[in-house]
C-alpha cells in the first residue's frame, strides 16, 4: 500500500473551459502533501482528477498523463470505477450514507459491490477501519445505530474509516476539517499523521497552519484572475515553502499578504 | 470627553424611554374576548335577523363572522394598537378559509357515509349483481375488477414511472431529449381522463375491432394517467438525494448504476413509495376511461383478457345513472360502492404514510 502519483503536464477541462493548466508534480508514497492556493485556484479540481471523481461533470476531460507508480490513470481502457477503487477520497461535508447503520457505513464499499465475505472477516474488518479512524472507542457499543446520529467530527472520522475499509493505496481529502471545530480537526489531524504509515495522503486546505502542521510537502496553486485556468506555481517540502519559497507568490500567499 | 460621554447617555436614555413606555402602555385584551365577540356577534345577528324574518343558516354564519372580524378589529386597535389588530383579522380571515375548505370535505364524507352505510354489509361484500333485480346483490365483482385493473395498471405504471424519473434525474439531466421528455410528462398530467380512455379503446379496437371492451385496455387507459403522476413524484423525491451521497459512493469504486439502486434510491424511497401509492389513488377513481374501455357486466370476472368487468366507479354510475325497478336498492348499492371507494383510498394513504414513516432514513 502506499503509491506514488506522477502529474505530468497535466491540463483539466470541463468543456472549452481550462480549469487547470499544465501541473508537473511527483508525489512520494506514503507521505502527506498538502495543497494550498486561494479560492477557485484550481486544487479541489486537481485532486478530483486523481482518482477521476471530477468526471461526474459532463464534459470534464484532461490533457496530458498522470501515473499511479507508472501506470496512466487515463489510459485506454482504464475503468474510471478501478481507479476509485484504489484511490480513496474524503469530503469537505462528512456525508454517511443515511440508510445505513455505522456498521454498514464502514464496509458500504464492499455490501455496494456485492462483495460477498464471512461474518468474522466483516467484523475484524470494520474494527480494523474504525481503529484505524480513531473512532473504535467512541462506537464500539452502538455499531448498528444510524451513521447520521453521530457528531459531525465523528462522523468524518467514520467517513475516513469507510474509505480505508476499501484498503485503497492512496487516499484523497478534500478540506476534511473545513466543517468541524477545532477539537474534532485536532482528532483528524492526528489520524492523518498515523494514517501515512500506509497510505500516500493528499489534502487540500485553506488553513495554512494546518497545512504546516500536518504535510510533509506543499504545493501552491493559485490562479491570475476569473477565466484563466489554475497553476501550480511551486512545490517543495513542507518546511521550505513556509520558511523560503522559490517564487515570490508563494510568499505573498504563506506569508499573508494576498489571498 | 467626558462632556462627549454625557451627552451620548442622555442620548440613550430619551432613545430608551420611548421604548419602555411603549412596552408598559400596551394594553391585551382577556383570553375569553375571542369567543365572547364570537358570541356577542352571533346574538347580535341572530337577532337582527330573527325581527327582520328573513333568517338564513348560510347569511347567518357569513355575518357573524363579519361582525366578529369587524368588531375584534375595532375593540383590539383600541386596546392592543394596530399590529395586533391586523393580527386577530389575519386569523380570523385564515381560519374561516381553512374551515370554508373544509365544509365540502366534510358533507361528501357525511352524505356518502349516511347514504352507503344501509348496504354497507356482508352481502355488498361477497356477492356479485349476477341475476339480481331488485333487493340485495352486492359489489364483489366490481371490488374484484376494480382491484384486478388497478394493480395491472400499477404494474405496467411503476417501473415505466420509476425508471424514466432515473433517466431524467441521474442520465439525461439537462440534456435536450430529457427536456423534451419532462415537457410531455406534464402535457400528459394534464390529459383528461376521458381521452386516456378513448386512446386505450382505440388502441384495442385496432387488434380487436371495435367494439371492444376489455380489463386490461382499462389498466392500459389508467396507465397512461398514472405513469406522469409516478415520473412526477420520483422525480422530484430523486432530486432531493444530497449530491454527496452518490460522490461518497463513487469515490468508494462503486459504479453508477450499483450507486442509483443501493443508495440514491433506498435513501429516497420512503418518499417514492408514498409518492406511487397516492398516484394510485388518484387512478382508483377514475370513471370514464374505464366506462368506454371496460364497459360494465354484473358477474364475475378475474380475467382482464376475457371481456368486460366491473369497476366500482362504473358500478356506481350505472346504478345511479340507469336503475333497475324498484329504484331503491340500485340507489343504496351505489352509495355504498362510493364508500368502498372512499374507504379504499383511505387505506391507501394511510399505507403511504406508514411505508414512509417505515423507510425513513433513521437518526438515532
Amino acid at each position: 500500500m502506499g503509491k506514488a502519483i506522477e502529474a505530468i503536464d497535466l491540463s483539466i477541462y470541463y468543456g472549452s473551459f481550462r480549469a487547470v493548466e499544465g501541473v508537473n508534480m511527483s508525489i512520494r508514497p506514503k507521505t502527506v502533501t498538502a495543497l494550498i492556493g486561494p479560492s477557485g485556484c484550481g486544487k479541489s479540481t486537481y485532486l478530483r482528477s486523481i482518482n477521476r471523481m471530477h468526471e461526474v461533470i459532463p464534459g470534464a476531460r484532461v490533457e496530458g498523463r498522470l501515473e499511479l507508480d507508472g501506470t496512466d490513470l487515463y489510459g485506454a481502457g482504464v475503468d474510471p470505477v478501478g481507479v476509485r477503487r484504489q484511490i480513496g477520497m474524503v469530503f469537505q461535508r462528512p456525508n454517511p450514507f443515511p440508510t445505513m447503520s455505522i456498521y454498514d457505513n464502514v464496509i458500504a464499499g464492499q455490501r455496494l459491490n456485492n462483495k460477498r465475505m464471512r461474518k468474522d472477516a466483516t467484523d475484524d474488518l470494520v474494527e480494523r477501519s474504525l481503529r484505524g479512524a480513531n473512532l473504535w472507542n467512541e462506537v464500539k457499543d452502538r455499531l448498528d445505530k444510524p451513521g447520521s446520529g453521530l457528531s459531525g467530527g465523528q462522523q468524518q472520522r467514520l467517513c475516513i474509516a469507510r474509505a480505508i475499509a476499501v484498503q485503497p493505496d492512496v487516499l484523497l481529502m478534500d478540506e476534511p476539517c473545513s466543517a468541524l471545530d477545532p477539537i474534532s480537526t485536532l482528532a483528524i489531524e492526528d489520524l492523518i499523521n498515523e494514517l501515512k504509515t500506509d497510505y500516500t495522503i493528499v489534502i487540500v486546505t485553506h488553513n495554512m497552519q494546518q497545512a504546516a502542521r500536518v504535510s510533509d510537502y506543499t504545493g501552491f496553486f493559485t490562479i491570475e484572475g476569473t477565466g484563466k485556468p489554475g497553476k501550480l506555481v511551486e512545490m517543495d517540502e513542507t518546511r521550505t515553502i513556509f520558511s523560503q519559497p522559490k517564487q515570490k507568490a508563494t510568499e505573498d500567499y504563506v506569508s499573508g499578504r494576498f489571498g | 470627553m467626558s462632556i462627549d460621554t454625557d451627552k451620548r447617555d442622555a442620548e440613550r436614555t430619551a432613545a430608551v424611554r420611548p421604548t419602555e413606555d411603549k412596552i408598559a402602555r400596551q394594553g391585551r385584551l382577556p383570553r375569553w374576548s375571542t369567543p365572547g365577540a364570537l358570541a356577542a356577534a352571533a346574538v347580535v345577528v341572530g337577532g337582527l335577523l330573527a325581527a327582520t324574518g328573513a333568517f338564513s343558516v348560510g347569511l347567518f354564519v357569513f355575518l357573524t363572522v363579519v361582525l366578529f372580524a369587524v368588531g375584534l378589529y375595532a375593540l383590539s386597535r383600541v386596546v392592543e394598537g394596530a399590529r395586533k389588530a391586523t393580527d386577530r383579522v389575519v386569523t380570523i380571515v385564515v381560519t374561516s378559509a381553512f374551515l370554508l375548505a373544509l365544509i365540502p370535505l366534510i358533507s361528501v364524507i357525511w352524505t356518502v357515509l349516511s347514504n352507503g352505510i344501509a348496504r354497507f354489509d356482508v352481502e355488498f361484500f361477497n356477492s356479485s349483481m349476477r341475476g339480481i333485480v331488485g333487493e340485495g346483490g352486492g359489489a364483489y365483482h366490481a371490488i374484484a375488477g376494480t382491484l384486478v385493473i388497478t394493480a395491472l395498471a400499477a404494474a405496467m405504471s411503476i417501473p415505466i414511472g420509476l425508471l424514466t424519473a432515473v433517466y431524467l434525474v441521474e442520465y439525461g439531466a439537462g440534456s435536450r431529449l430529457a427536456r423534451a421528455i419532462t415537457f410531455f410528462v406534464d402535457v400528459m398530467t394534464g390529459i383528461p381522463s376521458i381521452v386516456a380512455g378513448l386512446f386505450a379503446y382505440a388502441l384495442f379496437a385496432l387488434f380487436a375491432g371495435p367494439g371492444v371492451r376489455l380489463g386490461f385496455a382499462g389498466a392500459v387507459a389508467l396507465s397512461v394517467l398514472m405513469i406522469p403522476v409516478v415520473v412526477r413524484a420520483t422525480e422530484e423525491m430523486l432530486k432531493i438525494v444530497p449530491n454527496e451521497l452518490r460522490e461518497a459512493a463513487f469515490a468508494l469504486g462503486v459504479p453508477k448504476w450499483r450507486t442509483i439502486l443501493k443508495v440514491v434510491i433506498p435513501t429516497s424511497v420512503a418518499g417514492i413509495a408514498s409518492g406511487i401509492t397516492l398516484a394510485i389513488a388518484r387512478v382508483i377513481g377514475e370513471t370514464a376511461p374505464l366506462l368506454i374501455a371496460v364497459g360494465i357486466t354484473t358477474g364475475l370476472n378475474f380475467n382482464p383478457f376475457d371481456g368486460r368487468q366491473a369497476t366500482l366507479p362504473v358500478f356506481a354510475y350505472y346504478s345511479y345513472a340507469a336503475p333497475g325497478v324498484p329504484r331503491d336498492p340500485y340507489i343504496d348499492r351505489a352509495w355504498t360502492a362510493a364508500l368502498v371507494l372512499i374507504v379504499i383510498v383511505m387505506v391507501l394513504n394511510l399505507a403511504a404514510r406508514l411505508i414512509a414513516r417505515l423507510f425513513a432514513p433513521k437518526t438515532r
